[in-house]
């Protein structure tokens, strides 16, 4: 046990950081005691990855002091950090691909001039023994799996004498046998007297090996507990908060009827990892359904899949019903045969400036990214977008110093509206957005819900790809779970609770060949 | 037999000046840094090693061939970094793209070396062509060893910039596997964020990569001058075709510097082959001339059919890196 | 607390503008060539001892002097404009197409062969139409090589189409080794000297007239392509993200291909122009370097074809007019590339000042 009344190796007192007008973290304070294992738990966008890059040293925070063994300290650099003997892992691994384990772990440190490869081999393969691990000091790193990196990271980290690790949802990208392995490994690392903080939102993990827990909501401290006192509805509680009224609007859905029926669905991403699995749902006419889910978990391969951006696996289907009975499938076709099919299916992706919009060109020209090429002729025709950007300006109140002034130096509540406008204007059947709101000020968002609930009630299937679920339940009229690329329950957005979702977020229920739970 | 001897020869002086500017470029390159003015950097150290060594030798009554070749590096190295120099401050400090950059450096060095390179002598007062006689046979004297029959040949007949070469490349191929520097430097070209997260001063890594590679560079500008025409000076743009054969070079070789040593003379042997095969008219011998740069481009292209990652150049090669600002 | 973080912040720390008026934009831009100018007689100063005024004095005079100077600044501008011109899509798509040289001398090849093997054979207009699509053809093909290299395998364009220029080089010394006149002279000499067959007519009373006009013609028609035409658009679309062309469904492949064969044919067009429209001869120098100062063209330029046109003749004036000053004191003209490297050394850096702002120490402000 833990015995709080000895000095804490780390605390974190009154820290605040804000970007710009986005504040990440408001007045938080944190305590790390050694030999123990605490986990940050909190959701997407909470603040948790912000609050450990100040203590890492990536940001420096605006207001607060950093104590660490009861001395208050600087720390401005990775390198200050690593004086303080804190490492961290990120969850986009920094190592270089045709490195060996070897050479990456002794990138930078200063040394002898010449490098004795036999020396720290034998160092590697001590702390690898100490703590279990298995890292074969030659391999080259492209040659690894994502747990061998992430194996890697830690024995780099450990390498420079760290006594303060931080991991950043260090199981998101494991397997669950993986995962049990890690876990060994903290283990051993507590019982050394190292302190570890583990950043996620899976709460059985929590539950699995922490000692501590410490909640953030939306950038505030919210308290901690031990993990012996509590249970998974406690956590969730505190992570998800009480539920806010946002009044936003939900009309009913006026006589749905099937618009997209999506069934065993599997799509595999850049990685050629299975990313969605067997996903079978009906978005209903004159309905919003919400996707909810941790980040990561099969969101943007669903949609793009169904956009026609991406090839789905063998045995899905997708079939689009027409409002008067046509019938297509959409399953092997390019965005732009679905478009030629007549199929008005408008998608508003997460990445706005890197994928919906060209940011160097200004809101005529985007608004016909995806028509230009209609109508006859070699030149485009601007007279239609020209009326349409001014239009979309109008209407969503888009602040913008000009028609032509390039998108990218737009904010992002403004460009969100571009994009937005311009993929409402082909008058969808079928509307999915991803991460409509994100970065977005209170305005804006209801802007955007407004614009939502207008094209539902012109009859639109809305699938509305959201992280906050305050918004979620008040918006949707269903909402579907996903938990690692799987349909994990889809709910009435009316009678839904926030527990339920939040659980059925981070706790799969066991079906076959998914269980990462247990 | 004289034929091959002369092959031979003619192979390792133009191969010199390819493994100087091919070396130069890939430490540069290590970096992440793309320099596309390779030739103009060349005709930098070219011009740079004739003028130290011009203003020497006008200056003293008995000019001596050692201190003549010690001035004549000095300067050459000097002029030469002094590229890489504008060329690490506009595209590191300044952030201009690194294709364009490179090429106006060749554009500039190449009207700077050619334009004192024909005018110095004038300009000095002289008349005709400018000549170093004294410096240049410093460059180009050869150890007894060279009176050793066929090896002598062979093996021992060259200026010692010709060993110093190699022994770069040699010392090169340490640095970039034995040393925590070597290693440092790799990771800037690899993946400058996970260098920067370690503690490793990116901007630094790659000004010093840059200049000391454009130094070593400018040595083949040195070499061509002092050796191959004498101490004298040509605008026949061959310094500039050796310049970007160097440049594909560094591809040929895939990155590594031994690889450099060969392949340096290989590009000699096939830069003069036309001139030893007998019975070529004078029209296929242009054709024969073609290559080095034929060779040069079936080995991009194959090398990108297959896309081994040790191949490959270092990932983040011709990319700027700015710390991300939130 | 804000000690220790004020102790920690930079001397000079670089933000991104959010905006510039345009105006400003051109004003730095306009001040480093000033000041490029300024660096430069100093050069010249140190070197001929020239008052730095009549430096460029005697460069204008160089340059613009008489009708004729004039004429021939024109000319080469005009030649520096096409190239800049036949190389914007490419680079806008950022293919980054380094092999103009080699491309120009593709298209020379071909039209000097049509001179000399038709020759008056068939009527001049037909001659020259026929030189015409050979050329186009000729750059065309020079173009494509790579890009079929790049859309396939992904493989380095920049060093392709570098190493290609010398292929099309002693593809030049070989025919002109073919087609040597005199013989020994090593040189083609002046193709159709007597009866002038394929040469470029005199138009509106000037020699130089029909390049001017085509010149325009390109220009002209290359703004309107990228600018309001689809497949313009989807180069702008395919240059900024490989995902937002995705996204609007736009085939990658099929978008290199064409885009490299616009601007190989172009390239090739222009070696027609030089060929049969100025020197009326076929050597290693018929493009001269100006395919390398050409990229630079269109890089300052933004691919803007119309700004090409006053870069064009900033550097031909200094160039042309450092020839000028070079005869006239017996030095080399070789001078003038010197010149023209430090103009577009400062070119390059001063756009560093229009993206970006530096912030000092204490004086920060927290506008965004």
């Amino acid at each position: 046990m833990i015995d709080l009344a000895q000095t804490p190796v780390v605390q974190m007192r009154g820290i605040s950081k804000a970007f710009g007008p986005v504040v990440a973290n408001s007045k938080v304070d944190l305590e790390l005691y050694p030999g123990e294992i605490l986990s940050l738990l909190g959701e997407n966008g909470s603040g948790k990855t912000t609050l450990m890059n100040m203590l890492s040293g990536i940001y420096f925070p605006d207001e607060g002091q950093i104590l660490v063994n009861g001395e208050e300290v600087t720390i401005a650099s990775p390198r200050d950090a690593f004086a303080l003997r804190i490492g961290m892992i990120h969850q986009h691994f920094k190592l270089v691909d045709v490195f060996t384990a070897a050479e990456n772990i002794v990138l930078g440190l200063e040394g002898s001039t010449m490098l004795d490869r036999k020396q720290v081999a034998a160092r590697v393969r001590l702390i690898c023994e100490k703590y279990g691990f298995d890292v074969d000091p030659d391999q080259k790193v492209y040659n690894m799996s994502v747990s061998q990196k992430q194996t890697l990271e830690i024995v780099k980290v450990l390498y420079r004498g760290t006594d303060i690790l931080i991991l950043d949802e260090p199981t998101a990208v494991l397997t669950p046998q993986e995962t049990e392995k890690l876990f060994k490994v903290l283990k051993n690392m507590k019982a050394d007297g190292k302190s570890v903080v583990i950043i996620t939102h899976k709460l059985h993990e929590v539950m699995e090996v922490a000692d501590r827990v410490a909640v953030l909501r939306k950038g505030e401290y919210i308290g901690e507990v031990r993990t012996a006192d509590t249970d998974p509805q406690e956590l969730t509680n505190m992570m998800v908060g009480r539920s806010v009224s946002l009044n936003i609007q939900r009309p009913e859905p006026e006589n749905p009827t099937p618009r997209l029926v999506v069934e065993h669905l599997s799509v595999k991403d850049s990685e050629g990892v299975m990313a969605v699995k067997d996903v079978s749902f009906t978005a209903n006419s004159g309905e919003v359904l919400g996707i909810a889910g941790i980040s990561g978990c099969g969101q943007k391969e669903l949609l793009e899949a169904i956009a026609g951006l991406q090839t789905a696996e063998p045995g899905s289907s997708v079939v689009y019903l027409g409002e008067n009975g046509e019938k297509a499938q959409l399953v092997g076709l390019s965005a732009r045969q679905v478009r030629a099919k007549g199929v008005a299916l408008s998608f508003v992706p997460e990445d706005r400036l890197g994928m919906g919009l060209v940011g160097d060109m200004g809101i005529p020209d985007n608004m016909m990214l995806r028509s230009y090429s209609e109508g006859k002729g070699p030149f485009v025709r601007r007279k239609g977008p020209r009326k349409l950007a001014a239009q979309v300006v109008k209407q969503l109140e888009v602040v913008t110093p000009g028609l032509e002034t390039p998108v990218r130096k737009l904010s992002g509540g403004n460009v969100q509206k571009i994009l937005l406008g311009r993929e409402i204007a082909a008058a969808p059947h079928v509307l999915m957005t991803a991460y409509a709101v994100r970065g977005l000020d209170i305005n804006s968002s209801y802007a955007i819900y407004d614009l939502v609930n207008q094209q539902k009630q012109q009859g639109c299937a809305v699938i509305f790809v959201g992280e906050d679920l305050d918004v979620l339940l008040e918006l949707c009229d269903r909402i579907l779970v996903l938990c690692s690329g799987q349909v994990n329950g889809i709910l009435d957005g009316r009678t839904a609770t926030k527990e339920q979702v939040g659980l059925l977020m981070t706790n799969l229920h066991s079906k076959e060949g998914g269980a990462e739970h247990e | 037999m004289s034929n091959f001897i002369s092959l031979w020869q003619a192979a390792i002086t133009f191969g010199t000046v390819i493994l100087f500017g091919a070396l130069g470029e890939l430490i540069t390159q290590k970096s992440g840094n793309l320099n596309l003015g390779t030739p103009g950097i060349v005709y930098l150290g070219g011009i740079g090693s004739l003028a130290g060594a011009f203003f020497y030798e006008n200056a003293v009554e008995h000019p001596s061939a050692v201190v003549g070749v010690i001035v004549a590096l000095i300067c050459a190295m000097l002029a030469s970094a002094l590229g890489g120099l504008i060329y690490s401050f506009l595209t590191i400090t300044l952030r201009a793209n690194q294709n364009v950059t490179g090429l106006t450096l060749t554009i500039f060095g190449s009207g700077v070396a050619n334009f004192f390179g024909g005018s110095l002598n004038k300009l000095a007062g002289g008349v005709g062509q400018i000549s170093v006689a004294t410096t240049s046979s410093g460059f180009r004297a050869v150890t007894p060893l060279s009176n050793l029959g066929l090896p002598g040949k062979l093996l021992f007949s060259y200026g010692f910039l010709t060993y110093v070469a190699i022994a770069l490349a040699v010392l090169a191929a340490v640095f970039f596997n034995r040393t925590r520097m070597g290693l440092n430097l790799r990771a800037v070209g690899e993946s400058p964020a996970t260098a920067d997260a370690t503690g490793i001063s990116v901007t630094r890594y790659k000004y010093g990569a840059t200049c000391v590679g454009a130094a070593i560079t400018g040595l083949g500008g040195v070499f061509y001058t002092m050796n191959y025409i004498k101490g004298t000076w040509a605008n026949d743009g061959t310094m500039e075709s050796l310049g970007w054969l160097a440049l594909a070079l560094v591809i040929f070789a895939s990155w590594k510097s031994l690889n450099v040593i060969w392949g340096s003379y290989l590009f000699g042997i096939l830069y003069w082959l036309y001139f030893y095969i007998g019975g070529l008219s004078r029209y296929s011998q242009e054709l024969f001339k073609m290559l080095p740069y034929v060779v040069t481009i079936v080995v991009l292209v194959v090398s990108s059919m297959r896309q081994k990652k040790e191949n490959t150049g270092p990932a983040a090669l011709g990319l700027s890196y700015f710390r991300e600002e939130r | 607390m804000n000690k220790s973080n004020a102790s920690k912040t930079p001397l000079i720390r670089i933000a991104k503008r959010a905006d510039m008026p345009r105006w400003k934009g051109w004003l730095i831009r306009i001040l480093a060539v000033l000041l490029a100018l300024v660096v430069d007689g100093l050069l010249i100063y140190a070197i001929v001892h020239l008052n730095p005024v009549e430096v460029y004095r005697a460069m204008y005079e160089g340059a613009f002097g008489t009708s004729r100077r004039a004429w021939v600044s024109i000319r080469d501008a005009v030649v520096l404009l096409c190239i800049g011109v036949g190389l914007a899509p490419a680079f806008k798509m950022k293919f980054w197409n380094l092999g103009a040289e080699g491309q120009i001398l593709m298209g020379g090849i071909a039209t000097a062969a049509c001179m000399i093997y038709l020759g008056t054979s068939v009527p001049n207009w037909l001659l020259l139409i026929v030189m015409a699509v050979v050329s186009i053809a000729a750059g065309a093909i020079w173009g494509l090589i790579p890009a079929v290299a790049k859309a396939r395998w992904d493989t380095n364009e920049s060093l392709f189409t570098l190493m290609l220029n010398y292929v099309a080089i002693q593809l030049t010394s070989y025919a002109v080794a073919c087609w040597e006149n005199p013989f020994g002279s090593n040189t083609v000499g002046i193709i159709n000297q007597n009866n002038m067959a394929g040469w470029f007519p005199r138009l509106f009373g000037q020699t130089y007239g029909l390049n001017v006009l085509l010149a325009v013609v390109l220009m002209v028609g290359m703004y309107i392509y990228l600018s309001h035409t689809k497949q313009g658009y989807e180069i702008a679309v395919a240059g900024e993200s490989q995902n937002t062309a995705r996204y609007a469904g736009i085939n990658m492949t099929k978008v290199y291909l064409r885009t490299m064969l616009i601007s190989g044919a172009v390239c090739g067009f222009t070696g027609y122009i030089c060929v049969a429209g100025a020197s009326h001869t076929i050597s290693t120098n018929t493009a001269g370097g100006r395919g390398f100062t050409a990229i630079i063209v269109a890089w300052l330029a933004k691919f803007n074809p119309f700004i090409m046109v006053i870069i064009s003749f900033l550097l031909t004036f200094l160039s042309n007019g450092s020839a000028e000053i070079a005869s006239r004191f017996n030095l080399n003209d070789y001078a003038a590339q010197m010149i023209e490297g430090i103009i577009l050394f400062f070119i390059l850096g001063s756009e560093f000042f229009i993206n970006y702002r530096l912030i000092f120490r204490g004086k920060e402000d927290t506008h965004e």
